[in-house]
C-alpha cells in the first residue's frame, strides 16, 4: 500500500506478481502526467527488471518512489534480490549478453528506456538495479 | 533611540515621498541617458515609480506598525502587493525587450534618492544612517533581484511555449493519397523535435490507416549519427506496426555523411525526391500515374522508376 | 487454467490477446497455437495485439517464436495493431523483431495472410507489409 511519502514496495515471487509491477508502474506514471511513450518506457523497463529478479535473482522485491525536484516530478523504481548476484556488471549490460532463456536485451534494453540507470552486485550477496524516469 | 529603524525608513518615505518620487525619476532619466526613454515614455516611467514608493511605503509602514525591526523579509506577506508590482513590472519589461539588468536597476536606482533623504533625517549621525543605509540597501537589493528572477522566468516562459509552438508548426503530416502519408522535415532535427516527428506521424499512421509514409529530409540542413538513428528508428518503428517508411530528399553531402558515419540505410527504401517516392509509394499500393485525356492516377502498372 | 482463445476461420487462425499476459500464459499461447496449426492444417496466423499497452522482450520473444514455428509448420504468421508507444519502446529496447510480418489493422493483415495463401505474395520481402488496399491491380513493375 501507498505510504504517506508516496512510496511503495511490492514483492516479486511469481510471474503474476511481475504483472502486478507492470499495473502498479502504471498507475504511478498516469498519476504522474507522464506521455503515453514515456508511461510505456517506464513499464517496459520495469517489466524487464522484474522478470530480472525473478529470473536470476530467485525472487525479491521492488520500491516505488514519486519525485519531486523543482518543477519535474518522476518516479524511481529499485529492484533488490539476495540472489548469486552478477559476476561482471559491466558485460551484463551489453546487449545479447544472457544466462538465462531471454533475448538478453534486459538490462541494457532497461538502460535505453531510462533517464537514470545504476547497478550495483555482489556475487553471493545480491543484487540491486535503480531505475529512473522523469516526466 | 526613540524608533527603531524600520520606523525611522518608514517616516523619512512618508514624509518625503514626493520628493523622493522627484529625485529618482531625475535620476532615472540621467541614468537611462534617453536609450531606455525612448522605450518608455516619461509619464509612463513616472507612474510606474510612484505606484512603487506609494506600495513600499505601505509595506514598510505596516512591518514598523507590527513593531518587526531589523531583518526585513521581503517573502512575507506584507510584501505581497510590492512582489506583485514588481512581478507585473517585470513581465512587462521582458516583453518590451529590456534587458534583466535594466529592470533591475529600477529598483537600485532608487537608493540614491532615498540615501540622500535618509541622509539628511539622520543629521550627521553616522550610527544610525550606517543602520538604516544598511536596512533600506538590504530591502532594495531583495527586490532587485526579485525582478531578475521574475525576469528570467518570463523569459523561460516565452521560450519554452515559442518551442512547443516551433514543433506543432514544423511537423505537419500530410496525407498525399489514400494510404500514403508524407512528413516533410525543416530545419535542424534535435533528439525532442525528432521524437514529436517520430510519435505524430506513427499516431498518424495508425489513424488514417496508411500502410507508407515518406519522411521527406529535403529541407534539413545536415544529418548526423543521432538524427540518422533516429529516422532509422522510426522506420523500424512503422515497421513493427505494419506500415513501411520511404526517406527521400537525401542530398549529396547528407549521403556522404551517412555512408562515413557507418550508418546501414540498405534496410530503407531512400529515393532522390519526393516525387520519386511518391510514385513508388504508388507502385506498392498498386497503383501508378499515366498521361492521359482525363485519367491522373489510374489502378494498374505504372511506369516504372 | 486460463487461457488466450484461438478462432478458426477458414485456413486461418485468429488470436486476440486482450489481457496484461503474465509469462506462463503467454509460454502456454505458443503451445496451443503451435499445436492447433498442425491439427487443423492452417496456412496462416493472425495475431492483433492493438489490445496490448506494452510488448517486453519476453512478449517480443514470444511472437518471434510463433512466427518461425508455424513458418516450419508452413503457416505464415501476421501481427496486427501495435500501437505506436509500444513500437517506439520495442524498438528503444532494441527488438526490431526483424522475422514477424505486421500489418496496420486486422482487416489489412487478412489480406496479407490471403496473399501469402494464394503464393502471390513478394518473395524477397522480410515481411514489410507491402499488399496495397486493391490487391487485384497488384501486378506492378519492380518496386526496387
Amino acid at each position: 500500500m501507498a505510504d504517506p511519502s508516496g512510496s511503495e514496495t511490492l514483492p516479486i515471487r511469481t510471474s503474476t506478481d511481475v504483472v502486478q509491477v507492470r499495473q502498479a508502474v502504471r498507475r504511478a506514471v498516469t498519476q504522474l502526467g507522464f506521455s503515453l511513450v514515456d508511461q510505456t518506457k517506464m513499464v517496459t523497463a520495469a517489466s524487464e527488471l522484474a522478470r530480472n529478479t525473478l529470473e536470476y535473482g530467485g525472487g525479491g522485491t521492488v520500491r516505488l518512489e514519486t519525485l519531486q525536484e523543482g518543477a519535474r516530478r518522476g518516479l524511481r523504481l529499485t529492484f533488490e534480490d539476495q540472489g548469486p548476484g552478477i559476476p561482471d556488471v559491466e558485460r551484463a549490460l551489453t546487449d545479447g549478453y544472457t544466462t538465462g532463456s531471454g533475448m538478453g536485451l534486459g538490462l541494457g534494453g532497461a538502460r535505453r528506456l531510462v533517464n537514470e540507470f545504476a547497478v550495483t552486485s555482489e556475487v553471493g550477496v545480491g543484487t540491486r538495479v535503480v531505475i529512473a524516469r522523469w516526466k | 533611540m526613540a524608533q527603531n529603524g524600520a520606523g525611522r525608513f518608514a517616516d523619512v518615505l512618508a514624509k518625503h515621498e514626493a520628493q523622493i518620487l522627484e529625485d529618482w525619476v531625475a535620476d532615472q532619466r540621467r541614468a537611462g541617458g534617453g536609450r531606455s526613454l525612448g522605450r518608455l515614455s516619461e509619464a509612463q516611467m513616472r507612474e510606474e515609480a510612484a505606484e512603487f514608493l506609494r506600495l513600499l511605503r505601505q509595506a514598510v509602514q505596516q512591518q514598523a506598525a507590527a513593531g518587526a525591526g531589523g531583518e526585513t523579509d521581503t517573502d512575507g506577506p506584507g510584501w505581497d502587493a510590492v512582489r506583485e508590482f514588481l512581478a507585473g513590472l517585470s513581465r512587462s519589461r521582458a516583453r518590451q525587450g529590456f534587458s534583466p539588468t535594466e529592470t533591475a536597476a529600477f529598483v537600485f536606482s532608487l537608493k540614491q534618492a532615498l540615501f540622500a533623504h535618509l541622509a539628511r533625517e539622520a543629521g550627521g549621525d553616522a550610527d544610525v544612517l550606517f543602520a538604516e543605509v544598511w536596512q533600506a540597501t538590504t530591502l532594495l537589493d531583495q527586490l532587485g533581484l526579485y525582478t531578475t528572477t521574475v525576469f528570467q522566468k518570463s523569459r523561460e516562459e516565452v521560450i519554452a511555449r515559442q518551442q512547443e509552438e516551433l514543433m506543432e508548426l514544423s511537423t505537419p503530416v500530410v496525407k498525399l493519397w489514400d494510404g500514403i502519408l508524407a512528413v516533410p522535415l525543416i530545419g535542424t532535427l534535435d533528439s525532442a523535435r525528432t521524437q514529436v516527428v517520430m510519435e505524430s506521424l506513427l499516431q498518424a499512421i495508425v489513424d488514417t490507416g496508411s500502410a507508407i509514409a515518406i519522411i521527406d529530409i529535403t529541407g534539413v540542413p545536415t544529418v548526423d549519427t543521432l538524427v540518422s538513428q533516429h529516422l532509422l528508428k522510426t522506420v523500424a518503428a512503422a515497421r513493427l506496426m505494419g506500415a513501411e517508411c520511404i526517406i527521400s530528399g537525401i542530398r549529396p553531402q547528407i549521403a556522404q555523411t551517412i555512408v562515413h558515419l557507418g550508418v546501414d540505410l540498405s534496410q530503407v527504401s531512400t529515393k532522390a525526391s519526393l516525387a520519386d517516392a511518391f510514385l513508388l509509394a504508388l507502385q506498392k499500393t498498386g497503383r501508378g500515374i499515366t498521361r492521359g485525356a482525363g485519367a491522373g492516377v489510374t489502378s494498374g502498372a505504372g511506369p516504372a522508376a | 487454467m486460463e487461457r488466450i482463445p484461438i478462432l478458426k476461420m477458414g485456413e486461418f487462425l485468429l488470436v486476440t490477446i486482450q489481457v496484461d499476459m503474465h509469462d506462463r500464459l503467454a509460454l502456454q499461447l505458443q503451445d496451443d497455437l503451435t499445436n492447433r496449426i498442425s491439427q487443423t492444417g492452417a496456412k496462416g496466423v493472425l495475431i492483433d495485439i492493438s489490445a496490448l499497452d506494452i510488448v517486453d522482450s519476453f512478449i517480443g520473444r514470444m511472437l518471434a517464436n510463433i512466427s518461425l514455428m508455424s513458418r516450419v509448420l508452413d503457416a505464415a504468421t501476421v501481427v496486427v495493431g501495435m500501437q505506436p508507444a509500444v513500437a517506439i519502446t520495442l524498438v528503444e529496447l532494441g527488438l526490431t523483431l526483424p522475422g514477424i510480418r505486421t500489418a496496420l489493422n486486422v482487416e489489412k493483415g487478412m489480406e496479407l495472410l490471403r496473399a501469402y495463401a494464394a503464393g502471390v505474395a513478394s518473395g524477397g520481402g522480410d515481411g514489410g507489409a507491402n499488399v496495397g488496399a486493391d490487391g487485384e491491380g497488384a501486378d506492378g513493375g519492380p518496386v526496387r
